[in-house]
Order: C-alpha cells, then sequence, then structure tokens
C-alpha cells in the first residue's frame, strides 16, 4: 500500500498555483492576473486561528508567478526563471476571504541572464480600488548566470500548469465567452 | 551634459543603497562591494539593472564585472592571476585599480569597490 502511495505522489506532482487566470497580457510588457480567495483554502486558517488571512508571502508569490510567467514567456519559455530577489515588498492591507486579488506586472528591464518587474497588488472594496501591496522582484535566468553549474536540460519552471495558463487567456480573449 | 565626479558618485550611492539595503554613510569610495556592503552574486545584475535605468546607458554583459575572466584556467590557477590574465584583466577592466593585485595577484584581493563602480559610469557617461 506504502508503494502505491508512493506511486502516486511521484505520478502527480505538487499543484502549486496562485493565480486563477490572466486578465491581460501583453509580450514583453506586463501582465495582470486575478485570484479569488476562498475560506475553503487550508492556508488562511493557519496564521491567526479565528481570523482568516492571506499570508504576506502568499502575496508575493502570487506576484511571482504573474511576473514570472511574462518574464518566461518574453523568451519563448526558453530560459528558467527563477525568482532571485525580493527588492521591495510594501504592504497596505490585509486580504480576506471572498476578496478577488489582481496582481499586475510590468517589466522594467530584460536581458540575456534575467529581468527585474514591478508589481502593483490591489482588491476591490466596495467598488473601489484598493492598494494592497507594491512589490518589486528580480528574476535570474540561472542557465545564463550560475557559472560551472548544470541543471537539469529539461525547463521545470514552466510545468504545464503555467502554461496552461496563458493558453486559458489567449484561448479566451481570441474566443469571447 | 557631461556629469562631475562627485554627481556621478552620489547617484551610484543611491543605486547600492536600494540594491544592497545599506545605508548611505556605508557607501565610503573604498567600501567593497562583497565584504563591506554585502552584495551577493545575483545583486550584481541588479547592480547593473538599477545602473541603466538611473543613468539612462546600456552596460553590455561581462563589461563592469566579466565574471568569465575570473573562471577562466588560464588566467586564474590556484587561487591566483597569472601574469597573461593580469594583462587581459587590466585591459578589461580600466576601471579597477590593479596596484595591489600587482604586488600580490592573490584572486581574492580582487574586489570591487564603490570606486570602481563610480570610475566605470564616469567613463561611461562622459564617453
Amino acid at each position: 500500500m506504502a508503494a502505491l502511495v508512493t506511486n502516486h505522489w511521484q505520478l502527480i506532482p505538487m499543484r502549486w498555483i496562485w493565480i486563477d487566470k490572466f486578465t491581460e497580457f501583453t509580450p514583453k510588457t506586463s501582465a495582470t492576473a486575478v485570484k479569488n480567495v476562498s475560506l475553503a483554502e487550508e492556508h488562511l486558517h493557519d496564521l491567526f486561528p479565528a481570523f482568516p488571512i492571506v499570508p504576506h508571502s502568499l502575496i508575493v508569490e502570487g506576484m511571482a508567478q504573474t511576473a514570472g510567467i511574462l518574464v518566461g514567456e518574453a523568451r519563448n519559455f526558453a530560459e528558467k526563471v527563477i525568482l532571485a530577489k525580493i527588492g521591495k515588498a510594501t504592504f497596505h492591507r490585509l486580504v480576506r476571504p471572498g476578496d478577488t486579488i489582481t496582481f499586475s506586472a510590468k517589466i522594467d528591464q530584460l536581458s540575456e541572464q534575467g529581468a527585474s518587474i514591478t508589481g502593483t497588488v490591489t482588491v476591490t472594496d466596495n467598488g473601489a480600488v484598493a492598494p494592497v501591496a507594491d512589490i518589486e522582484l528580480m528574476f535570474s535566468h540561472i542557465d545564463q548566470n550560475m557559472a560551472g553549474l548544470r541543471f537539469p536540460a529539461h525547463n521545470f519552471v514552466f510545468t504545464e500548469q503555467f502554461t496552461d495558463l496563458l493558453k486559458t487567456y489567449r484561448l479566451s480573449s481570441a474566443v469571447p465567452l | 551634459m557631461a556629469m562631475t565626479r562627485d554627481e556621478v558618485y552620489k547617484k551610484v550611492q543611491g543605486v547600492l543603497v536600494d540594491a544592497l539595503g545599506v545605508d548611505e554613510e556605508e557607501v565610503t569610495p573604498t567600501a567593497t562591494l562583497r565584504e563591506d556592503l554585502g552584495a551577493e552574486s545575483i545583486d550584481f545584475l541588479d547592480i547593473v539593472f538599477r545602473l541603466e535605468k538611473a543613468f539612462g546607458i546600456k552596460i553590455p554583459r561581462g563589461e563592469m564585472f566579466p565574471e568569465d575572466l575570473f573562471t577562466n584556467a588560464q588566467y586564474v590557477q590556484n587561487g591566483r592571476i597569472t601574469p597573461e590574465g593580469l594583462v587581459e584583466m587590466k585591459k578589461r577592466m580600466p576601471h579597477v585599480d590593479f596596484s595591489e593585485l600587482e604586488k600580490d595577484p592573490d584572486i581574492n584581493k580582487m574586489q570591487f569597490t564603490v570606486d570602481t563602480v563610480v570610475n566605470y559610469i564616469e567613463s561611461k557617461v562622459n564617453a
């Protein structure tokens, strides 16, 4: 039985996807993604019992995924794009269950070795857009930077989970639903 | 318009404060990026990006920090820079002061200082 469980986990990679869909995607320039926060998500209950909020670290992760796909697409997913540095992360308010988070990322610089982005995170509160965070991130194209270090040949960063998000966006923007 | 060394220095100081999270007074002309200011490998790319933005210039890969020279076995052997390596490094990095390395070519003494960055930027903006 244990072997079966082990095999099961080997076959199904961890589902680590922190954005629900793209609402805007301009190659090499900017991307906007949204995430709906549900009380059903386990992690919401762990930080402060009886006061469920989205941890700031996971807000940074959502921005990293939005921006990471933008940076990866800029080079046709040929590079392994790794979050290398959080230059800045300033938070203005908490995110609660029922909120829809909007992650907007803009590429500041893109080179052979990596990219830097500026991001803003917002939620809609009573019909008005309210700022959640300002985030600056740096991504490294690791094969171009770590002299002498070897990484697996396949692109382990951009799994189908991520590339499918972009496919979904392209399909939905081509054919209005 | 040409920039004075002091103008370049002030701007470089701002870039290093932002990129490395250090205090302004720590960024002295002789402070080394790695040892004194705590820069790690990824910070060098961050510094390049921020300098390009601040000064509106393009810094080609390997021009300011030519890492390829330090990993080349022809130029560095057993932790020491070879005579051939020293000639090549001086040619590729006119912005670095090699006086100490000429006395003792220990690769660990190859340190980029704030002055190194200011020299490089000054040569770019006033070219």
